[in-house]
């Protein structure tokens, strides 16, 4: 439930969220009712850690205990107890590989194995460049698009094989990896085209299942 | 089958822009005042005579939960409805693409619903991962205030609503709704003790109802087309049209909307594109997301997809995410990565859950490898009952099932297992 604070990195002295954050900080707090700010900690740590190389440095944690007027352990509690938060550095690329069930059926060990072959290091390692951090989470939410992989938090890598995720990695290096399904699949359908919604494939010129 | 034109959620896989002005030519947003002209108590009896039940897993009807909320405030506290959109079941994914794909469909409903329950305020929690989905959710929320179909007297209706999202950070148990809304005050997301339940005391200590996304999203129809129009689809209780997600072994997986009670072969063969190698190379299909209980083949042969239809078959419904595997399946691996899963997932607060979850996990480990001893079996069995009915939330209970499960049908093939070990030793 919790993540391990490595301790073989510097820890940075202050913290301060920059003059655009600030707007956001603020933006979060009013979404909820007078006297609940508490209720934005965890958008302010989500924040803090898109500002800051993705983690969360303690500076940021005591900084938004201040900005809203929570117990310091309150927000160190929060920051431990949900697995998005990084509160160590993670590379340039962070790879999280689902391997729940649903994932693991459709071939996540084999994709997890050709990666780790391909960049030379194993799940919870960093490439001695920086550029790649592997980890493996649970369920992602994509099981028809099994398996998947996120990338840095934000974008799902989905239909993954062992032959298209090493292309992924090295597009991804060249900053060319497109998001999504890697075998161009129209999202959630099936691949052999659309069993319902005929009139709306037709429309937008979607194979249908023959 | 479910005929094309009785399809609810008509931009599922994204052919077209989630934006308002496609929604719009969808269906989406027409005729929203006229609904709540209607007033608040013909939504909630429209929603009742529909027997729409919960689609996030209990299926609890949702026409009597919207009932238990005050109608008035007696003492100045707000009502509030709390869509919950933490989808984290393993095998479900569907509840992504109404977020990503039909979002409008998703924010009339929330309008409805909120009306309905006399709240003027709804916090959408959705699941951290869903970044790109809370950013399309974020767009159309931005669209509608616009448009001026929510905000201050929203759609024209003289009724002010705010909708607001509320990401989270990855975390199961936040999918269950009294650790959603702890999550949502900005504390740990752990489950809290019942009574006091939500709709006494949910969020703020305010009067709550907390909705599966696909439940609300499915309102607005169900009010345009009439109660009877969705309860003319399905079993007696269990009506309506579902989303469906099928995953694993099959030869095409995907989501698909369908009838309520369905038979499960028939939504395998024909979404699903058959199990691969061909129906009789089936071994098992868990068939509500992970933590309902598997069933082998011989069930699956004619068993209906619905909440009944399961529970008879001691299994359920759930989150209706089909996970199909076939004969060349390690099937005590896929049930002990599912024990992890309930292990990592597990929030810590409660000891039987904490502590019994990692037990079973270690022992489904060696089960694996036949490292175990016959007993043990029955081991299992008995941690999984002295977990159940011991803790705050349902977490514990559902760490239990999936091995019952397994138990249940397959205790030969475990115990082939500790044979073979136990023989290699020997030899």
């Amino acid at each position: 439930m919790s993540v391990a604070v490595k301790k073989d990195f510097e820890q940075p002295k202050d913290f301060k969220f920059s003059k655009e954050n600030m707007v956001k900080v603020e933006l979060h707090i009013a979404k909820y009712p007078k006297g609940r700010q508490a209720s934005a900690v965890m958008a302010l740590l989500t924040l803090a850690q898109e500002q800051h190389d993705g983690w969360i440095p303690e500076a940021a944690m005591e900084e938004i205990a201040r900005i809203l007027d929570m117990p310091r352990v309150k927000v160190f509690e929060v920051a431990t107890f949900y697995t998005m938060y990084n509160l160590s550095p993670k590379g340039k690329h962070h790879i999280q590989f689902c391997t729940t069930t649903p994932c693991w059926l459709a071939g996540s060990a084999e994709v997890v194995r050709a990666c780790e072959k391909h960049l030379g290091i194993h799940l919870g390692e960093t490439t001695p460049d920086g550029e790649f951090h592997l980890s493996d989470v649970e369920c992602l939410g994509a099981c028809v698009n099994a398996p998947v992989f996120q990338h840095n938090g934000d974008d799902f890598y989905e239909d993954l094989t062992p032959e298209n995720v090493v292309k992924v990695l090295d597009d991804m290096k060249a900053g060319k990896a497109r998001p999504g399904s890697q075998t161009g699949r129209v999202t959630s359908m099936s691949i052999k085209g659309a069993t319902t919604l005929h009139d709306q494939a037709k429309k937008a010129g979607v194979k249908e299942n023959s | 089958m479910l005929a094309d034109k009785d399809r609810i959620f008509t931009n599922i896989y994204g052919f077209e822009s989630a934006g308002l002005k496609a929604a719009q030519a969808r269906g989406v947003w027409s005729g929203t005042k006229e609904i709540m002209a209607k007033g608040q108590d013909w939504i909630i009896e429209e929603v009742k005579k529909s027997d729409l039940r919960g689609r996030g897993g209990a299926g609890f009807p949702t026409g009597m939960k919207w009932s238990f909320m005050p109608k008035e405030s007696k003492d100045g506290r707000p009502n509030y409805l709390v869509i919950n959109a933490d989808e984290s079941e393993p095998g479900t994914c569907k509840d992504r693409d109404i977020i990503r794909h039909e979002p409008h469909r998703l924010i009339e409903g929330a309008l409805l619903a909120s009306y309905a329950m006399r709240a003027h305020a709804c916090y959408i929690y959705i699941r951290g991962e869903f970044m790109r989905e809370a950013e399309a959710l974020q767009n159309a929320i931005e669209e509608a205030y616009e448009a001026k179909l929510v905000g201050k007297n929203a759609c024209g209706s003289g009724w002010d609503f705010d909708i607001y999202v509320h990401r989270g950070a990855g975390a199961y148990i936040c999918g269950e709704e009294t650790a959603l809304l702890n999550s949502l005050e900005g504390k740990k997301g752990q489950p809290r003790n019942k009574p006091p339940f939500p709709a006494g005391a949910g969020l703020y200590a305010c009067p709550t109802t907390v909705n599966n996304v696909e439940t609300i999203a499915v309102v607005p129809e169900i009010t345009k087309r009439g109660a009877s129009w969705f309860a003319s689809f399905g079993r007696e209780k269990n009506r309506g049209t579902k989303l469906f997600c099928i995953s694993g072994h099959v030869n095409t997986p995907c989501n698909v909307e369908e009838a309520m009670s369905v038979p499960l072969k028939e939504i395998i063969e024909k979404h699903g594109g058959g199990v691969r190698g061909g129906w009789d190379n089936l071994l098992a299909v868990i068939p509500g997301g992970s933590s309902t209980r598997l069933l082998p083949k011989s069930i699956c042969d004619d068993v209906l997809m619905d909440f009944d239809a399961l529970r008879e078959q001691n299994s359920g419904l759930g989150t209706a995410a089909i996970i199909v595997m076939d004969k060349s399946t390690d099937i005590v691996y896929a049930i002990a990565r599912l024990a992890r899963f309930y292990w990592h997932e597990s929030c810590g607060q409660c000891t039987p859950c904490r502590e019994g979850t990692g037990w079973m996990y270690r022992i489904m480990q060696r089960m694996v490898r036949g490292e175990a001893r016959l007993d043990e079996i029955d081991m299992l069995l008995d941690i999984g009952h002295q977990i159940e009915g011991h803790s705050i939330c349902a977490h514990g209970d559902a760490s239990a099932w999936p091995i019952q499960g397994l138990i249940n049908h397959f205790r030969p093939e475990l115990e082939r297992r500790i044979n073979e070990y136990r023989k290699k030793l020997v030899a």
